[in-house]
């Protein structure tokens, strides 16, 4: 017998790996479908024992492939399902994830990115922001939410449920291996109770009745014979995207009003950066910090609005520019410097932001 | 007058006929299989997955839920479904190319995990729909655009014994048999045991079909049928491989 599932609302202290598989169960996600790789074992390793409590299920796959494409049946037949990957991992992920974005199936997909490219290192980066937001032989109609701690991975595990089911695209968590590995404090409660209404699936198969004679079959494919009729189908979906993309978008900024430099960057580096933001506007310069939560849809409204109105951004991450690409995109035609400070791979403190940020007032 | 051909309950006829080319062994085997299914009276209850090759032409093929996936797939997106709801009765079918090449792996992990699915795979010793390329059951010398001169054992290895593979992997309890598109009786019989096999929830189920492709082997109707009943029968034996309860089938038994 299972035991009901009751989270109580109080204060914790976990990897957040953990937190994924709490959140998940929270979330109501039915069965999870995984691969070993680091840093993400844990989100398994707390699933796997969680799990069979609650009456869900969990199966270890032969690889990524496999388990992405499975994640993508446990959906077709109605259940939450959810797998997490990095690295390499997030590599063969793409495959699975281009069918379901193709099929418009609601996948959550926890990344905690690593370093790369290749085996490269198990800890920590901000190099599969590509990968996971344009990833797949297609238009990258994926929802990522870039969390910067654990409350947000907890709160956005939640989120990226909802909005994968909301909207039928898949959704995905972009951590790293700091937020995978490392202890912190936060909230975990039940989303009802929060006034947050969880979605119910709808089995896309195996519906009652018997196809053919009580309804028609449910029959879904990816594959299409013209040109024009895969045009038609990719630009329902494209305006789909585009049309709710607004709502999705999420972003956070501190003191960007009248700064004269505003520092951008998102996930667990936008801890740095608001620390070097508070500190920089203690020692009287005006400075801003702004993180995009999610990065694909990017938050492109605020966006402009910041690089329209600002002397010089200057854009931090843990990766060669990933993100900045992004920006640049989006902030195309904006008169304001763009500086960068680029760390493939690496860890970025306050202090360095602090120095850099002041580097860049200075030289006028 | 024209006499209306016999299509299995589980066909859709609305968009026969098929989609496959003259001579294709496909529709043979989707026959023998409407017919394990309609005997079996599983309709309501099987989700039909297609792969990527000549199988996806199938993606409309059945009144019955359809997931066409990529190639080699088919078998982990079945897996996830089964997993999710087991009351489902779950059917990958696919070619050669995507069961013995790109989705071996996936293939192997089911068979080893003894997943409650039913593989199909059709053997035609070569990758169809790309136009006729060497695929791991191409025979010694047989001729393919990717190996022009005949395939050469020595250098890129024998037909693959796909069956006997899943057999000696697959625990008690799974059913492993190879069946012919020239024995259909036989090959019907060897679906709807593999299928009955999912239903008792024994273990995983596995048929190779051999199976016919003759635009790409440029063959007519006597050369069809004289490759798979002689060449093709060579190397590839038809028959039960493993059966639950009993005794494994071995080659000198």
């Amino acid at each position: 017998m299972s035991e009901e599932l009751v989270i109580e609302e109080k204060r914790v202290f976990m990897t957040g790996n953990e937190v994924v598989a709490w959140a998940a169960l929270a979330a109501g996600a039915d069965i999870m479908y995984g691969y070993p790789i680091t840093p993400q074992n844990e989100v398994m390793h707390y699933w796997s024992r969680l799990a069979p409590r609650y009456g869900k299920n969990f199966l270890q796959t032969e690889d990524e492939l496999s388990a992405g494409f499975a994640t993508a049946g446990g959906v077709m037949a109605g259940r939450k399902a959810f797998t997490a990957t990095a690295g390499s991992g997030s590599v063969l992920m793409q495959e699975p994830m281009a069918m379901v974005e193709m099929m418009r199936l609601p996948t959550v997909t926890v990344v905690q990115q690593r370093g790369g490219p290749s085996t490269a290192t198990v800890i920590y980066s901000q190099q599969e922001v590509a990968l996971t937001t344009m990833g797949g032989n297609g238009e990258g109609m994926r929802v990522v939410y870039s969390t910067a701690g654990h409350q947000d991975l907890y709160d956005y595990t939640i989120k990226a449920f909802n909005s994968a089911w909301k909207y039928r695209f898949p959704a995905f968590v972009l951590g790293d291996g700091y937020q995978a590995k490392m202890r912190e404090p936060l909230t975990i409660y039940e989303p009802e109770k929060r006034g947050i209404t969880l979605l119910e699936p709808e089995p896309y198969v195996g519906r009652e009745g018997k196809p053919g004679q009580d309804r028609p079959p449910a029959q879904y494919r990816n594959t299409y014979n013209l040109e024009e009729e895969l045009y038609e189908k990719l630009m329902s979906d494209i305006r789909d995207f585009e049309k709710i993309s607004a709502e999705i978008a999420e972003y956070e900024s501190m003191h960007t009003e009248g700064a004269e430099l505003v520092i951008i960057a998102h996930g667990i580096v936008f801890r740095a950066v608001g620390e070097a933001v508070s500190n920089l506007r203690e020692q009287g310069l005006r400075v801003g910090g702004f993180r995009p939560v999610t990065l694909r849809p990017l938050p492109a409204a605020q966006i402009k609005d910041l690089v329209a109105g600002v002397k010089k951004i200057l854009v931090v991450e843990s990766a060669y520019g990933q993100m900045a690409r992004l920006l640049k995109e989006t902030a195309c035609g904006a008169p304001c410097e763009i500086h960068t400070m680029f760390k493939p791979g690496v860890g970025i403190a306050a202090e360095e932001v602090e120095e850099k940020a002041k580097e860049i007032l200075h030289s006028q | 007058m024209q006499i209306a051909p016999v299509m299995p309950k589980s066909w859709r006829v609305d968009n026969k006929p098929h989609k496959f080319c003259p001579g294709c062994g496909h529709g043979l085997i989707l026959k023998c299989l409407g017919k394990a299914i309609d005997e079996l009276e599983i309709q309501s209850r099987v989700i039909y997955g297609c792969d990527i090759g000549c199988s996806l032409l199938s993606w409309d093929f059945f009144n019955l839920d359809t997931v066409q996936a990529h190639h080699g797939r088919t078998t982990p997106v079945m897996t996830g479904i089964k997993r999710a709801r087991p009351e489902l009765l779950c059917i990958a079918y696919m070619g050669d190319g995507g069961g013995y090449s790109i989705g071996v792996q996936h293939l192997v992990g089911a068979a080893m995990r003894n997943e409650k699915i039913t593989v199909i795979v059709a053997n035609n010793t070569q990758y169809a729909m790309t136009g006729g390329q060497l695929a791991p059951t191409t025979l010694p010398g047989q001729k393919t655009e990717t190996s022009p001169y005949g395939r050469d054992p020595g250098a890129t290895g024998m037909p693959f014994q796909g069956a006997e593979m899943i057999s000696a992997i697959a625990a008690d309890g799974a059913y492993v048999a190879r069946g012919s598109i020239s024995h259909l009786a036989q090959l019907t019989g060897f679906l709807k045991k593999a299928l009955k096999n999912q239903i008792d929830g024994h273990g995983f189920s596995f048929v190779e079909a051999l199976s016919a492709c003759p635009t790409n082997w440029r063959t007519d109707a006597a050369g069809t049928w004289e490759f798979i009943e002689k060449d093709m029968a060579g190397y590839f034996e038809r028959g039960e491989i493993k059966v639950p309860g009993q005794k494994e089938a071995t080659a000198d038994a």
